[in-house]
């Protein structure tokens, strides 16, 4: 990922930016490079506007997932099952 | 056409998340659906001789889920008569005769339809994340679902913070288009 110290960026960093922005890790400076990117960039908006839709999706889906722990030992339960 | 085969050491890896989101919306407790998962694969790996082949080794998984989920519910309401909470109206004169239903908050404060509608939601996410190569599917998960920081999965995986967000970005731009066409 190519990184800039400009203001202006490419609608690929902008992109990047907005996928950090997601979880809560873009940088101040970094959202205001986005910021200018979505005034003038049609691509960086739509792309800002169906990720923004993703993430909400997946907050209001509830989606859980099996700590990874936990899957380590149902895959060990399994395997002694196999070799019975 | 036999064309599906089963290989249960991928079970785990690949099922798993599915079964249990599965699950836990139909029996609202994490252990009891990892449980539930657990006896699933169990009772897959007895009757694997059964298995034609013809669907999918998922549907099948989750056919056998859903006598699992079945049997858990008889169980418990085999139990019900001895758990039966018996509560005695009160004796107070001014109030008697009140149903003691009439006198509590309807704690019903959600839709049911948007309940069903976001549970749907989170196995379209899943059948989604599915389609991701291996390594983007894990990452995403950990990244979205688990809420793990960008430094441990770096070091996790071995890779750069740049790597991982590349990663995410071809994730993410694959799971929305997945949902695109086949849920918003």
């Amino acid at each position: 990922m190519e990184k800039t110290t400009r203001l202006f960026v490419s609608c690929e960093e902008a992109k990047y930016i907005c996928d950090k922005n997601q979880y809560g890790e873009a940088t101040f400076i970094e959202l205001i490079k986005l910021n200018i990117r979505l005034m003038y960039c049609k691509m960086t908006r739509a792309y800002s506007k169906r990720n923004g839709k993703l993430t909400k999706a997946m907050d209001k889906s509830n989606i859980q997932s099996i700590p990874s722990t936990d899957k380590e030992v149902m895959k060990q339960k399994l395997q002694e099952q196999l070799t019975k | 056409m036999s064309t599906n085969t089963i290989d249960p050491n991928t079970w785990v890896d690949k099922y798993s998340d599915y079964l249990f989101n599965y699950t836990i919306v139909r029996v609202d407790d994490k252990e009891i659906a990892q449980d539930l998962v657990q006896e699933t694969f169990f009772a897959g790996l007895k009757s694997m001789k059964n298995f034609k082949g013809e669907a999918s080794e998922r549907t099948w998984l989750i056919s056998i889920l859903k006598r699992k989920i079945i049997d858990h519910y008889r169980k418990i309401n085999s139990n019900k008569g001895k758990a039966e909470v018996r509560i005695n109206y009160s004796t107070d004169s001014e109030t008697e005769g009140d149903w003691l239903e009439e006198r509590v908050a309807d704690p019903f404060d959600g839709n049911a339809e948007s309940e069903i509608e976001n549970d749907e939601l989170g196995l379209a996410i899943h059948n989604c994340m599915e389609k991701l190569p291996e390594k983007q599917s894990i990452i995403f998960k950990m990244k979205t679902i688990q809420g793990f920081d960008t430094e441990a999965i770096c070091n996790e995986f071995d890779i750069t913070a740049s790597n991982l967000w590349v990663i995410i970005h071809r994730a993410r731009t694959a799971m929305a288009e997945c949902l695109e066409k086949n849920w918003f």
